[in-house]
């Protein structure tokens, strides 16, 4: 699956995106953005605080409760500011 | 129309080739968002906005067919750049047409509403002291949520 990081918490990670094959035990976003926590702790310190960090499912907007496959693009940014 | 780039756009021109030959339409809205030289009392020095290359064409695509939805527009134009940018380059141009003024005047505010709360782009603005990521406002989040509101009302 192909994981996307935006903005801060790009820079966070250092990688723009990455190629993971999903994780034993993992179901939804919440539980994935846990476990990409381990790999990239300042990314994980970002998860602590609650509301930071949004996520997406094949561009699409989730929730922390959202199901997440092998297949699936999962993207983590902060809030968007355009406009 | 959606158009999400990096060049820098001039924006009599785009509102130029929107109006013409449309006699039929008795309003336009023009909203046009730049980048300031300042915000408080912090010089900007640069402005660059990051996307996420598809989403954010879908997300503008889902708020046009929304503002088209409510409002009876016979056209509606989006511009909105990506990349590094000066004080004084726009960043984003919403246009809206309509048989009159009220219908353009509020489906453009609906639009540039939900595209700073749902279209995926983050700013990041270069200061003397450094760079930073602009943070989200509550006031846009407020700005946007009353036109949930109505949509719960009956058109």
């Amino acid at each position: 699956m192909k994981i996307r990081y935006f903005a801060w918490l790009r820079q966070r990670t250092g990688v723009a995106e990455e190629e993971i094959a999903l994780p034993e035990g993992v179901r939804t976003v919440g539980e994935l953005a846990r476990w990409l926590g381990e790999r990239h702790p300042r990314f994980g310190e970002a998860l602590a605080a609650p509301g930071v960090v949004r996520f997406a499912v094949n561009q699409e907007y989730v929730e922390a409760d959202a199901p997440v496959g092998p297949e699936d693009e999962v993207a983590f940014f902060p809030p968007v500011t355009g406009g | 129309m959606i158009r999400v780039q990096s060049d820098p756009f001039d924006p009599a021109r785009e509102l130029a080739s929107f109006c013409a030959g449309r006699s039929d339409v008795g309003g336009i809205a023009v909203f046009i968002g730049r980048v300031r030289a300042q915000d408080g009392g912090t010089r900007i020095l640069a402005m660059t906005l990051e996307h996420y290359p598809g989403m954010t064409e879908r997300k503008l695509e889902e708020i046009e067919a929304e503002a088209r939805r409510r409002w009876p527009l016979h056209d509606c134009l989006v511009v909105h750049r990506y990349g590094r940018m000066q004080p004084g380059e726009p960043i984003v141009l919403v246009a809206t047409a309509a048989d009159h003024r009220r219908d353009a005047i509020e489906a453009m505010n609906f639009l540039i509403d939900w595209l700073k709360t749902r279209a995926p782009f983050w700013k990041l603005e270069e200061t003397p002291e450094g760079a930073r990521w602009v943070e989200a406002r509550a006031s846009d989040d407020a700005a946007a949520a009353r036109w949930e509101r109505a949509a719960a009302e009956p058109a």
